[in-house]
């Protein structure tokens, strides 16, 4: 940095950047570290988030959170989109691969296999609720395969929630494609001709080219996928309120926060799901050390 | 040969199915937003097209006392003033990371760092006392506040894009006279307009979409934006699947429109917003 105003303005140039940072830092702070700040501090309370009395309770909360088993059951619902996001994941990796050749309508194909990913969720809700509706969507088409079923899709907890991940996956689906499919052109072409020239199977071409140069988004995509799993709300909120064994970590949250009025037991949970998510992104990157992180 | 072309076959067969399962749920609530309810009571099926492909009525009904209306107003309004406050947040912050060495710069880039790593859905427990206590609860602001203040996605893209930019620019500037401030809007702003592009793109239809916030923030009724007005549905027209449809059409098809006029924008958007 040149500076050519003197030694008058120094004071002054010293003040400019944080004059810039100013109101980032100001919102910064006042909605991701003092909410994180008093969570844990609330963890160790007792408080009802209204009451001006509070006491400490010391690692209540957390016990509590260990040992009531029901409140620890969620943590299997998301095993259910777990699975779900790793049929996510194969299945946008096959796509990808396949559309990164010569394939007709690829465009078309493109748009389709995307455009779920930027749909409103509440509609995505219902129009799913209308799929697995008795007498839906879904009924009607196994209907007209001659497969008659009164089963009701969202009446049990298994089949419930396994059809809630496959909303997810319906869902999501399309970004994890097109973050493939950019990987995957971004692969200089000359790479599959010369390729094919030596006679390459799409295997092996699929194997030592394309696998590689993946790489960084497949383990981006697995890291989304489990705090993705792990903080599941808007699905299964929207369509079954975490009725019949639906209920995830974040619903139970929220509604032990919002509708029960225990801030101090939610912030516990919500803490706990912080470092969950926080350990699982730490693997992740001492498992896969990522060359972009240092940013500046 | 013969193996390549029936692994050709089965390549167009499983888009052709991933296509219906995608489109045909779709298609089914589109059918039925057109169908009276006297169609949808007499058992014709799901799939039955309707009698009157032109039957707006539920349209009207879902506009009407669906609130939707206001719930398009509200959004706009969020959108609009939560977009341009990232785009402002954002490019200042690349702009003082970036460009100034300064004490404590080290400390500031972690800080940063770090909030891109908590996910927004666990402290919205804390979060809900800190927006009541602004008196921002049950207020546009709320929303507003925290999509500007918690989205570091944006931080990131601007500074990719600011790095790109030549610092010989801004000296040059300097040189003439600019101080910082003209600096930033006369030289680093207009150059980041790609940039821009890609957060509004981006930004626009997460806010456009976002449910939890809204949901938490402004239980008022004449506060609904269009995700928490589409979901108060659920109440009043409860079985009423042909209203509840064209609710969700009309909810669908702006981001239809916008994703058939900028696809190629939104690929880039969504594939440098994720891979910051």
């Amino acid at each position: 940095m040149t500076d050519t105003t003197g030694t008058a303005a120094r004071p002054a140039r010293r003040l400019t950047p944080w004059l810039f940072l100013l109101a980032p830092l100001a919102l910064l702070l006042t909605f991701t570290y003092a909410p994180i700040a008093n969570m844990i501090a609330y963890s160790f309370t007792d408080w009802d988030g209204v009451s001006p009395q509070l006491d400490f309770t010391g690692a209540g909360n957390y016990t509590e959170l260990l040992t009531r088993s029901e409140l620890f059951e969620v943590f299997f619902v998301s095993g259910y989109y777990l699975v779900a996001s790793v049929a996510q994941i194969a299945l946008a990796l096959y796509f990808a691969t396949v559309l990164s050749f010569d394939v007709r309508f690829r465009n078309f194909f493109k748009g389709v296999l995307f455009f779920p990913y930027l749909i409103n969720g509440v509609a995505i809700g219902f129009v799913f609720l209308y799929f697995f509706q008795d007498g839906g969507t879904l009924d009607s088409v196994l209907g007209l395969l001659g497969v008659r079923t009164d089963h009701a899709w969202l009446g049990t907890p298994f089949s419930a929630n396994t059809s809630l991940a496959g909303v997810s996956v319906w869902r999501h689906l399309g970004l994890n494609f097109v973050l493939f499919l950019g990987a995957i052109q971004s692969v200089p072409g000359e790479l599959y001709e010369a390729a094919e020239l030596d006679g390459a199977s799409r295997w092996q071409q699929f194997r030592y080219i394309i696998a590689p140069g993946i790489r960084p988004i497949l383990s981006l995509s697995v890291i989304l996928a489990v705090s993705g799993s792990l903080s599941v709300f808007e699905i299964p909120y929207i369509m079954t309120g975490g009725a019949t064994g639906t209920e995830t970590f974040v619903i139970q949250t929220v509604k032990l926060a919002f509708q029960f009025n225990k801030t101090g037991l939610a912030s516990a949970a919500a803490v706990v799901l912080l470092l969950i998510v926080l350990v699982v992104t730490w693997v992740q990157r001492r498992i896969v050390p990522d060359e972009k992180v240092d940013l500046v | 040969m013969t193996r390549r072309a029936a692994a050709r076959a089965l390549v167009y067969l499983s888009l052709l199915l991933a296509t219906l399962v995608v489109l045909l749920p779709l298609a089914v609530v589109l059918l039925t937003s057109l169908k009276s309810s006297e169609e949808m009571a007499d058992g014709s099926g799901a799939l039955a097209p309707p009698d009157d492909p032109l039957n707006f009525g539920n349209y009207v009904t879902a506009f009407r006392d669906g609130q939707m209306l206001s719930a398009f107003g509200n959004t706009a309004l969020v959108l609009v003033v939560a977009v341009g406050g990232t785009i402002l947040i954002g490019s200042m912050t690349a702009y003082a990371i970036d460009r100034f060495r300064f004490r404590f710069r080290k400390v500031v880039v972690a800080l940063f760092l770090l909030a891109a790593l908590v996910p927004g859905v666990t402290t919205q427990v804390a979060t809900f006392q800190i927006v009541d206590s602004l008196g921002m609860f049950d207020s546009l602001w709320a929303p507003i506040a925290l999509y500007m203040g918690t989205d570091i996605v944006s931080i990131y893209i601007f500074l990719q894009f600011i790095r790109s930019i030549p610092v010989s620019l801004d000296e040059a500037a300097r040189l003439d006279g600019a101080n910082a401030f003209t600096v930033y809007r006369k030289v680093i702003l207009p150059l980041l307009k790609p940039a821009i592009a890609t957060v509004v793109i981006v930004k626009g239809i997460n806010v456009y979409n976002d449910f939890y916030i809204p949901f938490l923030y402004m239980p008022s009724e004449d506060l609904g934006v269009i995700s928490t007005s589409l979901f108060r549905f659920k109440g009043p027209f409860g079985a009423h699947w042909e209203t509840i449809s064209a609710g969700a059409v009309l909810v669908i098809v702006p981001t239809l429109i916008v994703f058939l006029f900028l696809q190629r924008f939104i690929y880039n958007g969504f594939m440098r917003g994720a891979t910051k």
